[in-house]
């Protein structure tokens, strides 16, 4: 185990910059997530630490030694690929013993240790089966497996439940969360989904184009995202821009909101509260309901407003009162506003 | 309609088999006919391959044949196989002029092929002799071993060769334990190929062998200009058997781009 940090990393191929002078530090037997949409350089940074990529400029460090002279089988990391890259000629039990056996580690302890890293992941009874012979969540266990059997310094996961349906994503998140915790190794993974980046991180990084443009706690970086791309980007977010005046933010239908300085206003759907009849606070807006949609306990409210689609969600009782065509009001507390630079 | 179509189909496919192999089951039943002269009615007999295993001209080229398309085998596949690696390898400077240097071989006719390979040898003081004909086998087999592997090659996961780095493993124990029993089929598909190119070859052959010192495809058309007899029948088939047996072993193998 060991904290990794990168410093300064720059990374161009041809005339696109795939990372862009980034510093992070990934705390020691933490689990971070990288998030950002395809093409930001999330990646790219998994791979540089892993070393598969030279950067540019900037260095890597894991446990305080600088690694750019370490070539990627000496660098002690475990590495899960999207794909899983479980070695098909080999059963489950040789796929997870590849590393021990390359180490040299004899056999009585290496049978040990793989036994022990598959009951980690719950695959003890098929060990003898070949990776065709799996499902999609238990090649993905095997790759965990064989990551952590070697106990690297540091674990990289590279999209790891991308290729599982929605039902067993979330299965295998509470799962890659246990081991992670069991194990204590640090984790940096890389993901396009937000949801999954909230779900299991413990600090959450996001890049656009190459930059980092935000870290922190998950929830610290939902509730107070400072600017529009990750307001947007993690979770849904309703963007109202305005004017900043002496008094607050004049709003484009020239609702004026109290105290704002910033030029731009985002209300999160599930904090938006829908009324026939005028609330008692100036943090409301006029808009016409387009339309209610159904989704279960959910739901959800799409209103039209200075010709912008303001999104609403909510249970869906709390909608019945309302039709659609009808002017409704929108209101929301004064701790749910989100002030905003402009982009 | 279909039915109709599907017929026919089935008659031009009787039609192409018979034109492949009317020829090749006359000769080989001829190799069994008593007769010198190919009379009818015919008369089984084995004499001609009785024959053929007394006559030493003929055993001794056979056997060149069979070593010299061992040794070319050899190297052909393993200099073919090194050349789809690095191919399949990011990019280098030169890859694609290399890529396309490599494979019109194929496609130059061989009597201009051997032509130019008796004028350079010649010029470079290496003349015509085994040595020669070795070489100019494996320049004839080195694009089809290129061309079996780098299929091959193309459906290997690269991220199976990073995962074994990741996990600690050398350049070298990658490329044993992950690529090589990956691409094993098309080294193997490749391998055969390659002799088959070398025993079948009979141009380059005739261009680069010494008179008196020659392969089996060679001393047969020698054999031919002096006089028929029914032994070239009986080795003609022998040859026969092995080229088909060898082909159809690295059809198997190569599966022609597909998956078991």
């Amino acid at each position: 185990m060991a904290e990794v940090r990168v410093e300064a990393l720059t990374k161009t191929y041809g005339a696109a910059k795939a990372l862009d002078d980034v510093t992070l530090a990934f705390p020691d037997g933490g689990f971070f997530g990288l998030l950002g949409p395809s093409g930001s350089g999330k990646t790219t940074l998994l791979r540089a630490i892993a070393g598969f990529v030279t950067p540019d400029r900037g260095r890597v460090l894991i446990g305080g030694q600088p690694v750019e002279n370490v070539a990627v089988e000496d660098r002690e990391i475990g590495m899960v690929f999207q794909s899983y890259a479980l070695f098909p000629n080999m059963t489950v039990a040789e796929n997870v013993a590849f590393g021990l056996e390359v180490r040299r580690v004899p056999q009585p302890d290496r049978a040990r240790r793989v036994a022990e890293a598959l009951d980690l992941v719950q695959l003890g009874a098929l060990a003898a089966r070949k990776p065709h012979q799996l499902s999609g969540g238990q090649r993905q266990r095997v790759a965990m497996a064989r990551a952590i059997v070697t106990r690297p310094r540091v674990l990289l996961l590279d999209e790891p439940l991308s290729a599982l349906d929605k039902a067993l994503r979330v299965e295998m998140q509470v799962e890659l969360k246990r081991i992670q915790r069991e194990v204590g190794i640090t984790t940096i993974f890389v993901t396009h989904d937000q949801e999954e980046a909230l779900v299991l991180s413990d600090h959450i990084g996001i890049l656009k184009d190459g930059r980092l443009i935000r870290h922190g706690p998950p929830r610290q970086v939902y509730n107070d995202p400072q600017d529009a791309f990750t307001a947007r980007f993690l979770g849904e977010a309703n963007l109202l821009s305005g004017t900043p005046e002496g008094q607050g933010l004049r709003l484009a239908d020239g609702t004026l909101i109290p105290g704002l300085t910033r030029p731009i206003l985002a209300l999160r759907p599930e904090h938006l509260t829908l009324s026939a009849t005028t609330p008692e606070t100036p943090l409301r807006l006029r808009a016409r309901l387009r339309q209610k949609i159904f989704a279960g306990a959910m739901g959800t409210c799409l209103l039209d407003w200075q010709g912008q689609t303001i999104k609403a969600t909510g249970r869906d009782a709390d909608f019945a009162a309302l039709d659609e065509g009808q002017e409704v009001w929108i209101g929301w507390a004064p701790d749910r506003m989100i002030a905003l630079a402009g982009d | 309609m279909t039915r109709a179509l599907n017929l026919l189909g089935l008659v031009w496919l009787a039609l192409v088999l018979v034109f492949l192999y009317a020829p090749i089951l006359v000769m080989a039943a001829m190799s069994l006919n008593d007769s010198q002269f190919y009379a009818l009615p015919f008369e089984f007999s084995t004499q001609w391959y009785e024959k053929l295993a007394e006559n030493r001209e003929i055993l001794a080229a056979a056997w060149r044949s069979i070593w010299i398309a061992c040794v070319v085998t050899a190297i052909a596949t393993l200099l073919g196989t090194m050349a789809a690696l690095a191919l399949n390898r990011s990019a280098f400077p030169g890859k694609r002029l290399l890529q396309a240097l490599l494979f019109p071989p194929i496609a130059i006719p061989w009597l201009i092929t051997g032509t130019a390979m008796l004028v350079f040898f010649f010029g470079i003081g290496l003349g015509r002799g085994t040595p020669a004909v070795i070489l100019g086998h494996v320049a004839l087999a080195l694009p089809y071993v290129i061309v079996t592997v780098t299929a091959r090659l193309a459906s290997f996961d690269p991220a199976l060769a990073e995962a074994a780095r990741s996990l600690g493993a050398r350049p070298l124990t990658v490329a044993t334990r992950i690529t090589l029993p990956h691409i094993a089929p098309g080294v193997i598909a490749g391998a055969l190929f390659a002799f088959a190119v070398s025993f079948d070859q009979f141009v380059v052959s005739y261009f680069l062998s010494e008179p008196g010192d020659t392969t089996l495809p060679v001393l047969i058309y020698t054999a031919i200009r002096k006089g028929f007899t029914p032994e070239i029948n009986a080795i003609s088939t022998l040859i026969i058997l092995v080229s088909m047996a060898v082909m159809l072993l690295a059809a198997r193998k190569s599966n022609f781009g597909g998956n078991r």
